[in-house]
């Protein structure tokens, strides 16, 4: 393996790993606030205790959502080096505007919502947790944007003198096409990631039954879950249609590896569910397909044209074959790996969808009080995240490996954009070490999280959630490390 | 003023802020096995810096991504250069940022006492490896005409390399011990106002090494009267803690460590990164700068939004600003106590 191989691995396995923890975090953040303002307009104590207890549940889970994002920050230059050269008069803002804008108000806040039960009055306490998502969604907003613009680039020049991408309209770029639908995708699929996982919490502690008494409790929150992933998984669905026709505009060939299609369909292409046979799709045994439903993910009409990868093959070959930032081309080959892009792409909606479905099952079945407790309900509660969190996952590996052999699409491969002074010696020894420690961390996470759902939400403490910032001196911390 | 110099006075302040306020957090993170005799004091330690170490960790967030936006030429050299004592960084951070939450989650022993490992080792490596970072950046790096660093990790580790290494990490440590002598009650507070003073002594002693050293190197007049005066403040707030003034002595370690880092920005200028092997090569604000619209457009973002966040983190740290003693770590962690298993 060279050092492009090695940085693709770090690259992909730390940044779908951040992104793990990421929705749930964009997501808890929402909820979390919800419960505590649900609380203080209620006084329903209810609230106060499942406000404690997923507050709790968010903190281990945004920890490591913290420490990997700081690796995220800094392997661009470590590992992209000339990728940092070409595009970081472009890219760098939005990467130090998210620091600026989103770190700082998320640390901060965060920092009062944990330690601040008793030194701030209630309706400031919740404010702050609206803060933190508040800069969630602008750290998703201005990294997406970035991330964007590497889709699809825009705003910008290349200046053959200094051989590099540069800004023209800061504008075109934070409101680029593909940001303006990749943003909602991302925020509600990150919604639907925490409202499972409320159902599945709730839900299996509910079961579980070992206090009768907090059951009605654990139900609330149930549904209250099972609605908000069912209204994201709509939004999620509908927004990733409007993708869909975006990324058949500005990258065809994405679409067609999706679909493992290598002949032009002129009308009604159809979609496969899933099919058998070789697998980068050269030769089909069985396939289940729906009619002209390809056409209409792609164009949004059910005879559209969906190009297929023989044909794209050359039209790119002819396109940018011959100069697209001349120093930065290599001829390489225009497409994705299939197999990859064709089972991502199914598994992110399958997986996604499992979760708006399940959710509705939920809810169905927790009509009027209704408490079911089959063997069926356990495994849905097991498996609802657990989707949700590959659906994520899946989207990006449909999304940065089907944009493959581009880093930015239409100005530089992958191959070039990799550090050329830094040694495979050097790249071993960070992809290794990097990935033992979040292979440890990840068995401790999951050890912590099981344990402290294990514990159940907490009674609620005589001063605790609205002392009114007003305390004694001498009272212990109502939180300590 | 142009504005490649705005961005290099810009990322000079976010340096400062990062190593003004992380310092202490590091300082306190090395602090634990020397200051604390049990579980409780380790305790308060944590405590007088666990609302905020993250909001101070984001200040070398930002000054990564201000670079990477402000000169990218600077930041991909950088980071791909040092890469291996960067990665060390990056691990240090990493289980350092988890070992503070991670920590009060259960109540044994062993857990605890990996994860007060995890706190200090990765509050001593940054603390080191800044210096040494810092103090090869200032004095310049052996780098070819395409601005790549052509040198090795050993290059790195010279004498003057990790003399600035032992400065950072004894600077820190007077900090951190200032700060908790400011901010909790007690035994802890006295022991820590008289750490504060004996580390204080060989902080100053290293520093006036180095910096007469890096002025030698690599100084100007300028220069010279930023490291004299960070060495006499630091003298003063020596002093200061001597005499029981603990909000003077920290205030003394928060200017020593902003003016010796102001200054060795001031003996940086207008290079970035003085290439060893040919000045020529050497990246400048000039060479290494992005366009004035990407600048042009961070300083309004930059002007508009920096005072905001330096008001709401004073606020955040005005919330917390009571003393911590013993009395006031609640018995066990409350988390432990108020679930039902
Ligand atoms: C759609 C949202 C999204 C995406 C695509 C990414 N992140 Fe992230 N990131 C977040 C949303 C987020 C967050 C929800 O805002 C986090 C989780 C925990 C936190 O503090 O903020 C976060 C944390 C986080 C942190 C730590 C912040 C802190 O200490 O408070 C850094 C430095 C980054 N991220 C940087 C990146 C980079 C360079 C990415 C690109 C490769 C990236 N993130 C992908
Ligand atoms: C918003 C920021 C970004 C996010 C969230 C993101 C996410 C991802 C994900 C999830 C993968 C899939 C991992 C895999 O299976 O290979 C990936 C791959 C990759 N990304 Fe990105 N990415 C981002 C920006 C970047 C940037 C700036 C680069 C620049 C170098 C980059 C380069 C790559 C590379 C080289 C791969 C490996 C592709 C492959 O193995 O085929 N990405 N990214
Ligand atoms: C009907 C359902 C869905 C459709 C049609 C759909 C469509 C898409 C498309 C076309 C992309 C690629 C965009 C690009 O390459 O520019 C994408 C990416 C992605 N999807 Fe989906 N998606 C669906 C469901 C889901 C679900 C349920 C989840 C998560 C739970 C999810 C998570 C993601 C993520 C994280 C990405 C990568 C980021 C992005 O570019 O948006 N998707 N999706």
């Amino acid at each position: 393996m060279d050092v492009v191989d090695i940085a693709r691995w770090q690259f992909g396995i730390v940044t779908v790993y951040h992104f793990l923890f990421v929705p749930l975090t964009i997501g808890l953040t929402a909820l979390v606030a919800v419960l505590e303002t649900s609380w203080l307009r209620t006084r329903n104590e209810q609230y106060l205790r499942l406000t404690k207890f997923f507050g709790k549940l968010l903190l281990i889970n945004f920890a490591i959502g913290v420490v990997t994002g700081i690796v995220q920050e800094f392997q661009f230059g470590m590992n992209w080096s000339d990728y940092s050269r070409f595009v970081g008069d472009v890219f760098g803002a939005p990467l130090a505007i998210e620091g600026l804008l989103a770190f700082f108000l998320e640390s901060t806040f965060l920092g009062l919502w944990i330690f601040g039960w008793d030194r701030l009055p209630g309706p400031l306490h919740a404010a702050c947790m609206w803060i933190v998502h508040l800069g969630t969604l602008a750290s998703s907003w201005f990294i997406l944007a970035a991330n964007s613009w590497m889709q699809h680039p825009v705003g910008y020049r290349y200046d053959p003198e200094t051989g590099r991408a540069e800004l023209t309209d800061f504008a075109a770029v934070m409101f680029n096409k593909v940001q303006l639908v990749t943003f909602p995708h991302v925020v509600f699929a990150a919604y639907l990631t925490a409202g499972v996982f409320l159902v599945a919490v709730a839900g299996w502690l509910h079961v579980r039954n070992s206090h009768p008494d907090d059951r009605p409790m654990y139900l609330k929150a149930v549904r209250l879950g099972a609605v908000v992933a069912l209204v994201s998984g709509l939004a999620v669905a509908v927004s990733g249609d409007v993708q869909g026709k975006v990324m058949t505009e500005v990258q065809p060939m994405k679409m067609a590896a999706a679909e493992g299609l290598y002949q032009t369909t002129e009308s009604c292409a159809p979609f496969s569910v899933f099919t058998l046979g070789s697998l980068d799709g050269t030769q089909e045994r069985y396939a289940l397909t729906v009619p002209c439903l390809l056409s209409f993910l792609g164009t949004g009409s059910f005879d559209g044209q969906i190009q297929g990868i023989d044909d794209l093959r050359e039209t790119y070959e002819e396109e940018y074959g011959q100069d697209p930032g001349a120093t930065y081309y290599t001829a390489a080959d225009y497409v994705p790996v299939i197999p990859v892009t064709y089972w991502s792409f199914r598994f992110m909606i399958g997986l996604g969808m499992f979760g708006a479905g399940g959710a509705a099952l939920v809810l169905w079945s927790t009509r009027r009080g209704r408490a079911p407790t089959g063997r069926w309900f356990r495994v849905l509660l097991v498996a609802l995240p657990l989707g949700a969190l590959g659906g994520n996952s899946f989207g990006w590996i449909f999304t940065e490996m089907g944009r493959q052999p581009w880093v930015v699409f239409g100005l530089m491969t992958t191959d070039r954009a990799v550090s050329p002074g830094v040694s495979a010696t050097e790249a071993v020894i960070s992809l290794a070490s990097l990935t033992a420690v979040y292979a440890v961390l990840a068995v401790v996470e999951v050890r912590l999280l099981l344990s402290a759902i294990q514990g159940g939400a907490p009674e609620p403490l005589a001063d605790h959630g609205d002392a009114g910032g007003e305390y004694p001196d001498d009272a212990p911390l109502s939180f300590a490390y | 003023m142009e504005l490649t110099t705005v961005w290099f006075v810009l990322i000079a302040v976010l340096w400062v802020g990062y190593f003004v306020l992380e310092g202490f957090d590091f300082g306190v993170g090395m602090l634990l096995p020397v200051l604390a005799r049990n579980d409780t004091e380790r305790r308060v330690l944590i405590n007088t810096i666990g609302p905020v170490w993250d909001g101070n960790e984001v200040w070398l967030l930002v000054a990564g991504g201000a670079t990477f936006a402000a000169f990218p030429e600077w930041y991909a050299t950088l980071f791909s250069g040092f890469y291996l004592p960067l990665l060390l960084i990056l691990l240090a951070l990493i289980v350092r940022g988890v070992a503070f939450e991670y920590r009060h989650q259960r109540p044994q022993a062993t857990w605890k006492g990996w994860w007060d490992r995890a706190i200090i080792v990765g509050s001593v490596v940054p603390a080191v490896l800044w210096g040494v970072a810092f103090a090869n950046i200032t004095r310049g790096v052996p780098l070819d005409a395409d601005f790549e660093f052509t040198g090795s990790l050993l290059t790195l580790l010279n004498p003057f390399g990790l003399l600035g290494g032992v400065v950072t990490a004894l600077l820190f440590l007077t900090h951190g011990a200032m700060f908790v002598a400011l901010k909790t009650d007690g035994e802890i507070r006295h022991r820590a106002r008289a750490l504060a003073v004996r580390t204080g002594a060989c902080a100053a002693v290293a520093s006036v090494v180095f910096l007469v050293w890096a002025q030698v190197e690599t100084g100007g007049p300028a220069s010279a009267a930023l490291f004299a005066g960070a060495a006499v403040v630091l003298l003063l707030g020596i002093a200061a803690a001597a005499r029981g003034r603990e909000g003077w002595a920290f205030t003394g370690t928060f200017v020593t460590i902003a003016l010796a880092v102001t200054g060795l920005f001031v003996a940086l200028f207008p290079d970035v990164l003085p290439s060893s092997t040919d000045p020529a090569w050497s990246l400048t604000t000039t060479n290494a700068a992005a366009t004035p619209y990407t600048l042009e457009i961070m300083t309004w973002v930059a002007a508009c939004f920096t005072p905001i966040v330096i008001g709401y983190q004073a606020w955040s740290y005005w919330v917390f600003r009571k003393r911590i003693s013993v009395d006031h770590i609640p018995a066990v962690p409350l988390v432990a106590v108020d679930g039902h298993a």
